[in-house]
């Protein structure tokens, strides 16, 4: 599997660890009055799906920046590699 | 018919072959329906008519039997858990293994050939240590090793390794090996005599609902009625339950790898673990020797994995038993498993009242099958968990009750 890295361009997938589901980005507020169900929620559940996903990959054995990686888990194909802090900005923004 | 040397001799000269299960037409309601004809499904459907007297049964299966992780995984079988709420259920299950062919007449080739885990440090000796003696708490056998009782076992491993020397192992002898396929055929043709429908290449596309209830399923073959439905789909857990509604659960699919190589004589004793990296090894009846090591590490459906895991299993397997080199690697595939948050298993009720949950195996199920089958059965016919099965509940991660063996925290690919 060949990430292609926005920084450093296409980069085997063996210098990258895989942290899981991007959805790890958004963190409940743990001040909020259903903290402890959203953290549950955050924590142990996941889509899961059958076709497109959103990973959070760490180049750990090259610049060891976040990333996000939108993959078919049908067919392993990668396609579409962004900064996760490129992705954290923008929906900083957005809110 | 009740198979024996006799039948045997008689169909291997008989020009015709006799089916060994029926292939009927789906009736429109059951009982009960068991979604996923794996091991765990057939189990369950065995065990319903046979210990719990329901035989209305129907098991709804996508492909044909077992052409899911029943037919792809490495055959281990063992009961070396640490945690109470996994010791008893394994061993039911070690149990249910060794009367396993009587029971169900059939020749699944329970092999209790041990299964060795290897330590290479002091603190992973404790551990082991500390291991066994959970499991002989729990009247589970377990022997600690020392390396010279390891070397009369499998002289042949690398015992001097300057980083990683072999200081002994923890051996389960009641562990050991079973055939595959032939589980899933012994449950499908002892649950078929007791009266089960087996509906093969009916994919449930749906469930069909009766006010807040599950009253059934969709399926390429038609729609099914059943008072109760029970999900044993693994790696595809996600996607038929969501189906049912439940669009995110504690469970990420996995790919896992399995190579084998080509037929030798008789030289790995059991199943062997090596305990300074991810790879164990054991050898079929065929001679083949079958190892696998680490899943992929990323979510996948694909039923496929990638290189850098072979690199790896393979690197632990010349640091082990440098003689593996001289072997030609056959086959490999991969098999998509259903992983959970705190690597184990699911037999719950859900929401959803009628629809039963068996899930979340992780690389672990095959052993499983027949407690799972057996418990799985318990539970939908009574409603209720057996008290050996009661700790694998789907809300635990809510609760806090989790059965984390590894003490990994929800990291399903770290399980
Ligand atoms: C490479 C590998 C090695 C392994 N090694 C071991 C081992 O050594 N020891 C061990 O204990 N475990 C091992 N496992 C794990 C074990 O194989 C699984 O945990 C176990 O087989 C899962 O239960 P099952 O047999 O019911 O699954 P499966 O055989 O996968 O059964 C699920 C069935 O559901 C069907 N299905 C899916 N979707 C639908 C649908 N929509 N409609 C109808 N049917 C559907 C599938 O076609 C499939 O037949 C290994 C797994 C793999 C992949």
């Amino acid at each position: 599997m060949i990430i292609d890295h926005p920084l450093c361009g296409p980069r085997d997938a063996r210098e990258f660890t895989v942290l899981g589901d991007a959805a790890w980005m958004d963190r409940p507020d743990p001040a909020a009055p259903d903290a402890a169900e959203a953290f549950h929620a955050y924590a142990c559940l996941r889509a899961n799906p059958a076709g497109v996903t959103r990973e959070l990959w760490w180049h750990e054995h090259g610049d060891r920046s976040w990333l996000v990686v939108t993959r078919d888990t049908l067919s392993h194909a990668v396609l579409k590699v962004e900064l996760a802090e490129d992705v954290a900005r923008a929906s900083k923004a957005a809110r | 018919m009740r198979l024996s040397a006799l039948t045997l001799l008689r169909e291997a000269f008989s020009p015709e072959r006799t089916p060994v299960w029926r292939t009927p037409e789906p009736k429109p309601a059951y009982r009960v329906i068991i979604v996923g004809g794996g091991g765990h499904g057939l189990a369950t459907a065995y065990y319903l008519a046979k210990e719990f007297g329901v035989t209305d049964v129907a098991v709804v299966e996508k492909g044909w039997l077992g052409s899911g992780n029943v037919g792809r995984n490495t055959t281990i079988i063992r009961s070396n858990y640490l945690l109470d709420g996994n010791i008893p259920f394994y061993e039911h299950s070690m149990k249910l293994w060794e009367g396993l062919e009587q029971d169900f007449n059939y020749n699944a080739m329970v092999s209790q050939r041990g299964v060795l885990n290897l330590c290479h440090s002091d603190a992973q000796r404790d551990a082991y240590a500390r291991r066994g003696n959970a499991m002989r708490l729990h009247g589970v056998d377990a022997e600690l090793l020392d390396a010279d009782g390891v070397r009369a076992m499998a002289p042949f491993l690398n015992f001097d390794d300057a980083r990683f020397p072999i200081k002994g192992g923890l051996l389960q002898k009641r562990g050991g090996t079973a055939r595959h396929d032939a589980v899933a055929w012994g449950y499908a043709r002892g649950a078929d005599l007791r009266g089960v429908d087996l509906i093969q290449n009916a994919e449930v596309t749906g469930f069909l609902r009766e006010g807040g209830r599950i009253a059934g399923v969709q399926t390429t073959r038609g729609a099914i009625r059943a008072g109760r439905t029970g999900v044993a789909v693994a790696g595809n857990t996600s996607r038929v339950m969501a189906m049912a509604g439940f669009d995110r659960l504690p469970i990420e699919s996995h790919v896992l790898q399995a190579f084998v190589s080509e037929g030798l004589k008789p030289i790995i004793p059991g199943v062997i673990t090596y305990g300074a990296g991810h790879f164990y090894i054991s050898q079929s009846d065929k001679g083949g020797l079958v190892f696998g090591g680490d899943i992929d590490g990323y979510a996948s459906y694909a039923q496929r994995g990638g290189l850098p895991v072979l690199e790896d299993v393979v690197e632990a397997g010349m640091a082990l038993m440098p003689m593996i080199g001289r072997a030609k690697l056959l086959r490999s595939w991969g098999g998509i498993m259903d992983m959970s948050m705190d690597g184990s298993p699911i037999i719950d009720r859900t929401p959803a009242e009628g629809l039963y949950l068996n899930a979340g195996w992780c690389y672990g199920g095959f052993k499983a099958t027949p407690a799972s089958g057996w418990h799985f059965a318990h539970l939908i016919a009574k409603d209720a968990p057996h008290p050996v099965a009661a700790a694998y509940r789907l809300d635990r991660f809510r609760t806090g009750r989790t059965i984390d063996e590894k003490g990994m925290g929800p990291w399903p690919n770290l399980h």
